[in-house]
């Protein structure tokens, strides 16, 4: 058999697990087999040690059990001041998380690792309080017993006969980086009893006497021993796989735990737990709900989702499956996760149960094949409470009893008038048929009822003697019972497939509500529909008022919106959102966490962080959430997070794309800016400097050669700046297109007059009509347009080619062409030319700047500029102006003077 | 060699006072350099120049403000020297008092120019004093008879073109505001009718330039005004 070889995605979810861990505190567990073996001492010791080698250590609370030795050990220590709760009138030393979290050290002591925390604390146990502190980056020292391992829980109670109630979940102890373990022989314990140097807190005194005895000293040891040299085990093959050992990687064994409502499921649990931890394996902790059973009580759905818990805390997987019965969706799981073994319970009900109904243990066994099935004695004594069958049972409304009298009264009714055409049988039948009306409109018991009064009115009017209850022949005492079993049967079934079509129908509800929450979900772009959409579908399916809380610009929480179901939320509630947003844990109303709060607060946790917070408050106050309910919701949940965070990655992409392109115009139009003044700046600054060094030696034509140069490059390098200047302007809005009604010709003369000295020598073909009407148009801007245009044509044609200006006017714009007889414009750049950064590729000349300037300009004229080839020849840049408006009245001359 | 005129050229810039000095000197003014709008004022109170060089940005005051400062009390002719962020103040300094404005960068030329504009209109005439016969090339006008002649020829012009005409060749060389001709030529109430202004323009200039595109006496200045032609001294 080839060699098992981790697998890349394995590796990989190690690497990110440890690098979660690496962001997180440090943990180190002084463990120990029992009370006084010494560990606040150790732990304290090792404390001061941290502390002479400069750590920033502070002791969050330690109990020294007034012992001397140790309380000796706090000296120099700092130590946080602890919370005082009043608890039925005592007041009660608590650790102070907030404190502590505030103080932020890097190291700190925290004595008692199982403590349960007084009601009212933010957390049930104070493991959950270091979890916290390890997740904001504080290592924590801690000490822990054997017996309070949730997995050994059951032996230690076996063995000492003491409950411990306070547990830790094993895979607390798992996450530990480091555990020492405080070992003492029973015997110097024992003697360090007897000296009173061992704390036993009042409430257990009267155990004492059990508990510290000799053989169970040593039995804890043992435990604790054993405990310890399996964690090691475990750091050993985590060494070795690190090093890539291939043989440690054994055929993996995968055992599953089946689980129940029952009590007893807790011993299987931690057997499963046990044996997994011997055999390195992974373990699953199953639960099937059979069609066929009847929809079990809250309460049992209270007790599996606590035994679910249990056994998520002692690190199996959990899943629920559902199918028509135990034992073969058991076993098709089971080969689908190549489950190697089965851990089921021994059945407790009497053996005609099973006659009668077939026995799933049975099916399991014969159905197993290859993988091994152990079966398990639950707890002998179930200490735990059995739920008042009255209280829990479903309110009987009284319609259904009216139904069952009705039903029977009915029946008789029916028979009565019948019975002298049918048979005694056809009457049964008729009550039979009663029965089944009754059960698909009532509850068990109407229908029980119904079922005896039909088998007794059937007795009173219909068996002989009539009227009386009295048998004249003993056989219809036979009749009677088959009557009643096969009517108790067929009311049964009725009930089960009523209840089983209720419970399908919830089902589909909850599943549609799903989809259409997430159909909804996934049309939307925009964040506030999102938390509309789910705030509405929410409160639809949960009957429940909503709030939806996301951190702000500031990181403070704040809810989204206010609809008609968002309930107010005030500073404690918030306060509880707040911790759920930073822990990522659901918390509040039905959890272990801030039980207090009046609403349940689910995280939004989607791939790349906290999306927000949900809050729900049922509408009435007794309406609790079950298990069924909570998942629903976290489904609920985590779609609209996978929304937001949708929405959220869409949106950062897209400013992402926009801002690349702003960065890349503005590259290019800075290199383009760059290079069109370097180039006037070089020739001045080279002519400059030749006129000074070569002063006496250059000719007077070449002095003047140079000094015009320089002359013309500095005018260049002025239009230049001025371009620049006014497209910025335009582009930021800083400049207002002023528009006045004004004749062309006047700007056109400006423009030609300013380049008078350069058109000298071209030939200027100007065809301007006479009746030109006023056009309105920014002067400075036009005039601009003009210049820029004029410029180009000069400076991309030959000397002497001439340059043809041409306005003609059109019914609502008038048309100026610029024509040039130089090269024309690159095919394919009529269109590119008028960008920003554009320069013709033939002459390398930056005219992109003056050309997107007259764009810009034309555009904010709400006008149109383009670039023609001429068919005989050059370039035509042709721009519209349109007349918008009226033009102001002009007064004629004579009513003027 | 006699100076011509004193000028007082305040100005922060080092470079564009040291170009000033070399350009001025050379042409025989007399200069006086202030750097700060204070130091200005004070020097043009005790040295009383001929022409005042004002950089609208200055450190300490606003041009415009030294301006009306020196309103107050002396009507010494300003030209304005403005760059092209202060475009939109070249109308006010204009209106507040100033004669001319040059836009950086400027040529030597131009300013000269533009001095001698200045000083000659420094001395107002009085009416009789003044010339009854306008030449500029071969364009005549006539003051008293009221005609106007391009060589030989007469051109016939409307009242209102002739004030026009009259109002920018009596300040010739000078810019004249948009608000200054309408008020001059069409009276207070007009100084908004941009339009008049240039509608009349169009026509005079069709009437006296040989090509009206290209304007060789009645010169636009885009945004601000009108100038007539300056005298080639």
């Amino acid at each position: 058999m080839e060699p098992k070889r981790p697998d890349p995605d394995e590796l990989l979810d190690q690497a990110m697990a440890e690098e979660e861990r690496l962001s997180q505190g440090k943990l180190k567990i002084f463990f120990g087999a029992a009370p006084g073996v010494g560990k606040t001492y150790a732990m304290l010791a090792a404390a001061q040690k941290q502390r002479e080698e400069g750590v920033d250590i502070v002791v969050g609370i330690a109990e020294p059990h007034g012992r001397k030795e140790t309380a000796a050990f706090l000296e120099g220590l700092e130590i946080l001041p602890c919370r005082m709760h009043s608890y039925r009138g005592r007041e009660i030393r608590e650790f102070d998380l907030d404190a502590a979290l505030l103080r932020n050290p890097s190291l700190i002591v925290v004595d008692e690792l199982a403590h349960t925390n007084v009601p009212g604390s933010r957390h049930k146990k104070r493991w959950q309080d270091v979890q916290e502190l390890l997740a904001t980056g504080i290592s924590v020292y801690t000490t822990v017993n054997v017996q309070h391992l949730e997995s050994l829980n059951d032996i230690v109670q076996q063995i000492t006969g003491v409950v411990v109630r306070e547990t830790l979940p094993d895979s607390f102890l798992d996450r530990a980086d480091e555990i020492e373990l405080i070992d003492l022989p029973p015997d110097d314990l024992l003697q360090r009893l007897k000296e009173g140097k061992v704390y036993i807190p009042d409430q257990v005194e009267r155990a004492r006497e059990n508990f510290f005895r000799k053989g169970n000293l040593i039995a804890l040891r043992e435990l604790a021993l054993r405990r310890t040299a399996e964690r090691v085990e475990e750091q050993m093959v985590c060494y070795r796989r690190d090093k890539g050992v291939q043989e440690i990687w054994p055929a993996s064994e995968r055992i599953l735990v089946c689980v129940s409502p029952n009590p007893r499921s807790i011993r299987l649990i931690r057997a499963a737990r046990r044996m997994a931890a011997g055999l390195r394996a992974e373990w699953i902790a199953v639960h099937v709900e059979a069609h066929a059973q009847i929809k079990p009580s809250d309460h049992d759905l209270k007790l599996l989702a606590d035994h679910m818990r249990l056994a998520e805390n002692l690190g199996a997987k959990t899943a629920t499956l559902t199918g028509q019965k135990v034992s073969e969706e058991l076993l098709s799981y089971a080969r689908q996760c190549n489950v190697t073994k089965i851990i089921v319970g021994k059945p407790m009900h009497p053996r005609w149960k099973d006659r009668l109904f077939g026995s799933p243990l049975d099916e399991i066994i014969r159905g197993s094949g290859s993988i091994d099935i152990y079966v398990i004695t639950g707890d002998a004594a179930e200490n735990s409470i059995k739920p008042d069958a009255r209280t829990s049972s479903p309110n009987i409304k009284s319609r259904e009893w009216y139904w069952s009298i009705g039903a029977v009264a009915l029946s008789t009714v029916v028979a009565r008038l019948t019975f002298p055409y049918l048979d005694r049988t056809d009457v049964a039948m008729i009550y039979l048929l009663g029965i089944v009306v009754t059960s698909t409109r009532t509850s068990r018991w109407p229908a029980l009822v119904a079922t005896l009064l039909s088998v007794a009115a059937f007795d009173f009017f219909f068996v002989p003697p009539f009227f009386t209850f009295a048998v004249s022949d003993i056989r219809f005492l036979a009749t009677f019972g088959v009557m009643f079993v096969v009517a108790y049967v067929i009311s049964r079934l009725t009930l089960q497939i009523r209840e089983q079509a209720v419970a399908s129908r919830k089902r589909e509800m909850s599943t549609a509500a799903l989809y259409a929450l997430s159909r909804e979900l996934a049309r939307e772009r925009k964040k506030e529909r999102i938390y509309e959409i789910s705030l509405r579908h929410i409160g639809e399916a949960f009957k429940g008022q909503i709030a939806i809380l996301v951190a702000n610009e500031q990181g403070e929480l704040v809810v989204t919106r206010k609809l008609p179901l968002t309930f107010d939320i005030d500073q404690k509630e918030l306060g509880v959102a707040r911790w759920v947003f930073d822990n990522r844990q659901s918390a509040g109303l039905d959890t272990d966490t801030l039980p207090g709060a009046k609403a349940l607060y689910l995280p939004m946790v989607a791939s790349s962080g906290v999306m927000g917070v949900v809050g729900i408050s049922p509408q009435n106050a007794t309406g609790r959430f079950v298990p069924e309910d909570l998942h629903f919701l976290e489904s609920f949940v985590n779609q609209t997070a996978m929304a937001l965070e949708r929405v959220m990655h869409a949106k950062e992409a897209h400013d992402e794309r926009l801002r690349a392109e702003a960065q890349n115009v503005r590259n290019a139009f800075l290199s383009s800016v760059s290079h069109d003044l370097r180039t006037p700046l070089a020739v001045v600054a080279g002519a400059a400097s030749t006129l000074l060094q070569k002063d006496g030696t250059l000719d007077v034509s070449d002095r003047l050669e140079l000094l015009r140069t320089i002359h013309e490059e500095t005018d260049r390098l002025e239009r230049i700046i001025r371009n620049v200047l006014n497209l910025t302007r335009i582009e930021t809005g800083a400049i207002k297109v002023n528009k006045e009604w004004q004749p062309l010709e006047e700007i056109i003369g400006v423009v030609l007059n300013r380049l008078a000295e350069r058109l000298k020598e071209r030939p200027l073909d100007l065809k301007i009509p006479n009746d030109l009407p006023l056009v309105p148009f920014d002067t400075l801007l036009m005039e601009q347009v003009f210049a820029n245009l004029m410029e180009n044509a000069l400076r991309h044609t030959p000397p002497g080619s001439p340059i043809e200006i041409a306005i003609t006017s059109h019914d609502s714009a008038v048309l100026i062409e610029i024509a040039d007889r130089g090269p024309g414009i690159p095919v394919r750049e009529e269109e590119t030319i008028f960008n920003k950064f554009a320069r013709s590729k033939d002459t390398g000349m930056g005219s992109g700047i003056g050309l997107s300037i007259c764009h810009a300009i034309i555009e904010a004229h709400g006008g149109r500029i383009w670039a023609e080839n001429r068919p005989s020849g050059g370039a035509t840049i042709k721009f519209l102006i349109p007349i918008e408006g009226t033009p102001p009245s002009l007064l004629p001359e004579k009513e003027l003077s | 060699m006699e100076n011509l005129a004193t000028i007082l050229l305040i100005e922060d810039e080092r470079q564009m006072r040291r170009f000033l000095r070399v350009t001025l000197q050379s042409e025989r003014y007399a200069l006086i350099e202030a750097e700060t709008a204070a130091e200005g004022l004070s020097q043009a109170a005790t040295r009383s120049p001929d022409i005042v060089l004002l950089d609208l940005g200055l450190p300490d005051m606003d041009g415009l403000e030294v301006i009306k400062k020196l309103r107050e009390w002396s009507a010494v002719p300003i030209i304005v020297i403005s760059a092209r962020e202060q475009e939109g103040d070249k109308i006010k300094a204009l209106d507040e008092g100033a004669d001319d404005y040059l836009t950086k960068p400027f040529g030597s030329g131009e300013l000269l120019a533009r001095i001698r504009v200045a000083l000659r209109h420094a001395v107002p005439k009085s009416q009789d004093q003044r010339d009854a016969i306008f030449t500029a090339e071969d364009l005549s006008i006539d003051f008293l008879k009221r005609q106007v002649h391009r060589g030989d020829r007469e051109i016939h012009l409307t009242p209102i073109e002739y004030r026009l005409l009259v109002v920018l060749v009596r300040n010739a060389g000078r810019v004249m505001t948009h608000r200054y001709i309408l008020k001059e030529v069409w009276g207070p109430s007009y100084i908004e009718q941009t339009h008049y202004l240039r509608v009349f323009m169009n026509q005079l200039r069709k009437k006296i330039e040989t090509d009206s595109a290209r304007p060789h006496f009645l010169l636009n200045e885009p945004g601000i005004g009108y100038r007539f032609k300056p005298d080639l001294d």
